[in-house]
């Protein structure tokens, strides 16, 4: 019995072919991968930003409210000069700044309870509680803290008796909302920071006659620095920009973002508008230049 | 090092008070709910079903949340699709340009929502000329939306290797073969955690949507904003804030289902 070896042709489909040559070339892979994502990116978003920066230098005519194209600084000028736009960035630079040493504070202790002292159960419990939260709208929470913060709200209720009294709407209260809406974004990359920093090191610490707090700073603290700073470009980049939370808690202040969002609305005026979204821009964008060599933009 | 029970003790009980303070303003809201007062008078005068019944009798909260249902479900697609493409041209290739878009993804995320927002609104109406619509919208919705994905892709990627994919090529299965039955089952889960937390970011967004919405384009952020400050609306506002925190507990379930596996393993 002679076996007859059929070589069985392979199917060369349209597909097949695609395939044969993806397999093969490499590059066409990657750029058919990047085409739509790039394309999306750098046309919705970075054009975007660009032409934001352009129209700073843009002006409207005052009769017909039109937008002129010409090229002029006197957005720049009002808003470098203007003493109105140099109060409200120091403030709002300020508010951003307090409530990420807040958050920094109160997510570091819990953090390392988190990720080095809880049980494995308790701390997968401690992970769904800090993360619940942060799946709860933000004008929820912002709401939530307006009703807390009232007049007659539940926390003059507990300090009346002390003598105590709510801070009320203002600055403070803004800043105690923004601290609390923000603070699970800090906690989280933190607390992933610990979990990455082995037990054995901390007991060669200890073995070498590290005392706690030495161990903390010496050991613990410059390992998880990139993962702090990362949560820090939240809370800080978040808070810089915010409108809303002030306008519920705020009282009558203002933070930059008020000053661009009424531009855009009811001054309908997009290139000064355009020239104050500038401010937070130029800091952020300062900010991530110093922590990038620290690492930190791996850890977001 | 061990720390001293004294010090573990202290760790715990200001995780403890962190929590609570966490958790207390929400329950504020939830107790308000069912408040006479409409002015968020603490202790409540009195107690009644009535905002209950008048939120789920609104027209306007519930038109509201069909189209933040609808935005959110468009971006989420949308942010899946580009999410998962750059997420397999940064973890499997090696090319020049690479950390500038892996900047780039998470940029609309780490700049603050008033520049995305103001950045898009003067694209469309000023460069573009387009009105603005829900449109506009879903397109700002979707420009954030992708670093969810591609962070829960790229990790997934991360881990799984290739040597599955290889196994397969070398069983003779071409590239949309191996990707449909050996690379697409392994990611599906790191996909509904990416898609989840995109539905979630959208539904929930507020500072670009104002930016970007038209006027006639009211989304759920968008209804409370507008009547959180009318007093006769803003136990309503508590109500929805209720249901939205419930509904929350869903996805936190999924995702935490979809981690299980992989914390075991760890």
């Amino acid at each position: 019995m002679t076996s007859a070896s059929v070589e069985s042709r392979p199917h060369r489909s349209a597909a097949r072919a695609g395939s044969a040559f993806l397999t093969t070339h490499p590059r066409t892979r990657l750029a058919l991968l990047l085409a739509a994502p790039l394309f999306w990116l750098v046309v919705v978003y970075i054009v975007a930003l660009a032409l934001l920066l352009v129209t700073a230098f843009w002006s409207v005519d005052s009769f017909t409210g039109e937008i002129t194209t010409e090229f002029t600084l006197d957005n720049i000028i009002t808003v470098v000069t203007g003493s109105l736009y140099q109060t409200v960035t120091v403030r709002t630079v300020g508010v951003a700044l307090a409530v990420t040493i807040i958050d920094v504070l109160l997510a570091l202790p819990i953090a390392y309870f988190m990720a080095k002292v809880a049980s494995p159960r308790m701390q997968r419990v401690l992970v769904i509680l800090v993360l619940t939260p942060l799946w709860a709208s933000y004008l929820v929470k912002a709401y939530a803290w307006r009703s807390v913060l009232s007049q007659d709200g539940i926390l003059e209720w507990l300090l009346a008796p002390f003598g105590g009294h709510t801070p009320g709407y203002g600055l403070p209260a803004t800043i105690i909302t923004l601290s609390y809406l923000w603070l699970p974004y800090v906690i989280l990359p933190i607390y992933a920071g610990l979990e990455r920093v082995p037990d054995s090191l901390l007991e060669a610490s200890g073995d070498l006659g590290g005392k706690s707090w030495s161990t903390l700073r010496l050991v613990v603290f410059p390992l998880i620095l990139p993962a702090i700073i990362a949560g820090t470009i939240f809370s800080f980049s978040l808070s810089l920009g915010d409108y809303i939370t002030v306008n519920i808690v705020g009282g009558a202040n203002q933070m930059l973002g008020n000053l661009v969002y009424t531009n855009v609305g009811a001054a309908n005026n997009l290139p000064l508008a355009s020239a104050i979204a500038l401010i937070p821009i130029v800091i952020i964008f300062g900010y991530l230049f110093l922590v990038r060599r620290t690492g930190a933009l791996d850890n977001l | 090092m061990r720390l001293s029970r004294p010090a573990r003790v202290t760790l715990g009980v200001i995780t403890a008070i962190i929590l609570v303070v966490v958790y207390v303003p929400l329950f504020v809201v939830l107790v308000n709910s069912f408040s006479t007062s409409t002015s968020l008078t603490w202790p409540p005068p009195g107690f009644t079903f009535e905002w209950w019944v008048k939120a789920f009798q609104s027209a306007g909260a519930l038109e509201a949340v069909l189209t933040s249902v609808q935005v959110a479900i468009i971006s989420t697609i949308i942010a899946l699709v580009l999410g998962t493409l750059i997420s397999f041209a940064l973890q499997r290739f090696a090319f020049f340009g690479r950390e500038a878009i892996s900047l780039l993804v998470i940029l609309p995320i780490a700049l603050p929502g008033i520049i995305t927002g103001i950045a898009l609104n003067n694209f469309f109406r000023t460069i573009m000329g387009v009105p603005l619509s829900i449109w506009t919208v879903v397109i700002a919705h979707a420009t954030f939306c992708i670093v969810t994905v591609f962070n829960n892709v790229i990790a997934r990627l991360r881990r799984q290797g290739t040597n599955l994919e290889e196994a397969s090529a070398d069983l003779g299965a071409g590239v949309w073969t191996t990707f449909r039955l050996v690379t697409f089952p392994q990611l599906r889960s790191a996909l509904l955690a990416g898609g989840l937390l995109a539905f979630a970011l959208s539904f929930d967004e507020i500072i670009v949507t104002t930016f970007t919405a038209g006027s006639g384009v009211t989304t759920l952020p968008i209804f409370i904003l507008n009547n959180m400050f009318r007093p006769n609306q803003a136990p309503i506002v508590s109500v929805i804030a209720v249901v939205l925190v419930l509904v929350s507990i869903i996805p936190i379930y999924i995702a935490q289902k979809l981690s299980g596996p992989a914390d075991q393993k760890r």
